[in-house]
């Protein structure tokens, strides 16, 4: 507890018990004397109240709750001397107040120390040696190219790339993924995660301020500053709700004694005068104002735990309402590596096909030739290759031990004069010849990620009515692909700027009011992800670009993490719905019961409170998320 | 030009005040107030002296909320 608090804290027990004394012990005092002593707690508890709304008056904020609290506690006070005699329900007013008040602080400001915890993952210094001494420095203070050491234990404080040692690093407060990456020489690492065996040298590469951890900080700290519908729907409801109240009170106190006294019966001015003053204990919109931003903030800290970094609340609004998710297959859905999978129609045995190929495809270094390399996986002797000749899009010519050999799609052979066998396998096929002979082909495909079909499966469990695929391979693989996933639709052969084109046609096609998210690695993809509706990145570990382009950024490529997203993005707004209709309920229904009299002011100010401290509470609840 | 600001307000609707008060100042363009990270971010006109912006945005939030501070 703050220090604030805790004076608020002994105000409220002293008020309390003065209050239990006056009420239960018999003092032989009455009237005035006796209303003087009652005027203790009162001010006790209450004179920020007072002097609050003083200052309010002076400058012309009215409708502010302290106002109101003071109009209802002073008027309840002053029935009770002209009356009733009892002074109880204004200190009683002010002390629930100033409970509520004190309970929303403190699970507000511990709400948002839970939080900062989570995400706990800002490193307070790095090693550097300097004059053959580890010397502890702030990593603000470390230039790029610096050598820093990494003690088990420790966290990375800055992106760089291993130069010696080798060790598993723990990365679950930046990806929630709790099972260890090792890394080795060469690597690169990023920021925030937890050295956990080996000592690691690493050469930064980059500023404290640009690195993983400080963006991925700065992102969840400033999440909840881009606020959702619901919550400028609260900010406006708030103006009008209070005036309105104060309104219908001033309406209530006057016109029904009024046309009592048209009619010509007794005014009964006392009753209907309290029966205002109950509604002004009841206008103040608190409950509503704390509790939905609460749980925004909640559910946002909830998900980057989980590794999934949400950009702000108005993101997690339209992510709960997603109702198509379209993928871009390489790097989503798949791994986008590609792997040699099948060799077809050949003469020769698989290694020598693969020699060969490797042999052809030495001096590129597209991602298909790197494939075949790793395929083949044994130092190529580049004195064997000569004659070098690529032919752009159709594949290449070479010599190799004195024998032409060609690599390349089935372009490439008829322009050989040699006939392909063609391929229905899926993926991209290199047709190779040897001399002027076919000697088959290799099949290259793009491995499907092991938990695509599950992620697509819990995409739709989640609600999410369809689910499509772009891709820049042909029909057949395309379309293999998406039978294997159970994905609704496909657009093939699509080059990186049709992508764009093909989204814009879905987002003119989809219902309104749902959500197009756009998912893609984060790779040549920006363009697409800011124009959907909400852009996902994926296994933007590390990735600047992707982490300023998208809406949402997964930490890691786990495509199951995007229907997570969308669960957490859901139980949040029904907390948020929840509160809404349960706060704005209960005042409901304590005003129509304190205007037919039969709600006192006990009775509306507990609601008051009550109401507060339940819809923080629920708000809390979307903190919780692991389970989802 | 935008810039973000420490500040201490101990309600949330009293935050939606000094949001309200603080755009409706000369010289600011737009502001959000973060109640759950207590930050104030201000985006400025082009050209406007932050200093005295910023002294007014003050006196503004003072008015409806006594009882807030804002760390320039």
């Amino acid at each position: 507890m703050t220090k604030k608090q805790k004076k608020m804290l002994i105000r409220i027990l002293i008020a309390a018990a003065l209050m239990l004394i006056l009420r239960f012990v018999p003092l032989p005092l009455s009237g005035i004397p006796m209303f003087l002593l009652w005027l203790v707690p009162y001010f006790i508890i209450g004179y920020d109240i007072l002097r609050k709304a003083w200052k309010g008056i002076l400058n012309r904020q009215v409708f502010d709750e302290n106002f109101l609290m003071a109009v209802a506690t002073l008027g309840a006070l002053a029935i009770g001397l002209l009356k009733t005699g009892d002074y109880d329900e204004a200190v009683a007013v002010m002390l629930f107040y100033q409970i509520g008040e004190l309970f929303q602080s403190y699970a507000v400001g511990k709400s948002r120390r839970n939080i900062s915890e989570l995400m706990d993952i800002r490193p307070d210094y790095a090693n550097v040696e300097q004059d053959g001494e580890l010397v502890r420095v702030d990593p603000d203070e470390v230039e790029i190219g610096t050598v820093i050491t990494v003690k088990p234990g420790e966290k990375i404080p800055i992106d760089g790339i291993v130069e010696s040692g080798e060790s598993s690093l723990n990365t679950s407060a930046l990806t929630g993924e709790s099972v260890p990456r090792d890394v080795r020489p060469g690597d690169a690492v990023i920021s925030g995660c937890i050295n956990m065996s080996g000592l690691l040298l690493i050469r930064t590469t980059k500023v404290f301020g640009e690195s993983t951890v400080s963006k991925v900080l700065d992102l969840v700290e400033n999440a909840s500053s881009r606020k959702s519908r619901s919550e400028n729907f609260i900010a406006r409801f708030a103006r009008y709700y209070t005036p309105i109240v104060v309104f219908s009170a001033a309406a209530l106190a006057l016109l029904p004694p009024l046309v009592r006294l048209v009619i010509g019966q007794s005014a009964d001015w006392g009753d209907w005068i309290y029966r205002a003053l109950t509604f002004l204990v009841i206008s103040c919109p608190c409950a509503l104002v704390i509790s939905i931003p609460l749980s925004f903030f909640a559910g946002i800290g909830g998900a980057g735990k989980a590794g999934i970094l949400i950009k702000g609340s108005n993101y997690l609004e339209a992510l709960a309402n997603t109702g198509t998710v379209v993928f871009d297959k390489t790097g989503t859905l798949t791994m986008g590596v590609f792997d040699v999978v099948d060799i077809h129609h050949s003469e020769l045995d698989r290694e020598t096909m693969l020699e060969y190929a490797a042999l052809a495809e030495s001096a590129s270094s597209h991602p298909i030739a790197v494939s075949i390399r790793k395929a083949w996986g044994r130092p190529i002797d580049l004195s064997r290759v000569s004659k070098v000749e690529e032919i752009g899009g159709n594949g290449v010519i070479v010599e190799i031990d004195g024998k032409r050999v060609a690599a390349g799609n089935s372009r490439l052979m008829i322009r050989l004069g040699i006939t392909p066998i063609e391929c229905h396998s899926a993926g991209t096929i290199v047709h190779m010849a040897i001399g002027q002979e076919y000697a088959g082909h290799i099949v290259i495909s793009d491995v499907i990620k092991p938990d695509a079909a599950e992620a697509i499966a819990a995409l739709k469990a989640a609600g999410v009515r369809s689910t499509v695929m772009l891709t820049g391979d042909g029909p057949s693989a395309a379309a293999q692909v998406a039978e294997a996933l159970k994905i609704d639709r496909v657009h093939s052969e699509l080059l990186p700027a049709d992508k764009v084109e093909k989204v814009e046609e879905l987002l003119s096609a989809k219902k309104s009011g749902e959500t197009l998210a756009f998912v893609g690695d984060g790779i040549n993809d920006a363009p697409v992800l800011s124009r959907a509706d909400l852009g996902i990145a994926m296994g933007a570990m590390g990735s600047d670009a992707a982490i300023e382009a998208a809406d949402v950024v997964l930490m890691d490529d786990d495509p199951l993490k995007v229907s997570k997203a969308i669960r957490i993005a859901r139980k949040c707004m029904g907390i948020v719905r929840e509160n809404i209709v349960f706060a704005l309920g209960i005042k409901l229904a304590c005003l129509v019961l304190g205007a037919l009299g039969i709600a006192n002011m006990w009775l509306a100010v507990f609601a008051d409170v009550g109401v507060m401290i339940l819809a923080v509470l629920n708000a809390i609840r979307a903190l919780f998320v692991q389970k989802l | 030009m935008k810039k973000t600001y420490k500040i201490e307000v101990d309600c949330a609707n009293c935050a939606n005040k000094m949001e309200d008060a603080a755009r409706n100042t000369a010289g600011v363009k737009e502001v959000t107030v973060n109640f759950m990270t207590q930050k104030m971010i201000v985006d400025f006109n082009e050209g406007t002296d932050l200093a005295a912006v910023m002294k007014n945005v003050l006196s503004a939030c003072k008015k409806v909320e006594d009882d807030c501070e804002i760390y320039l």
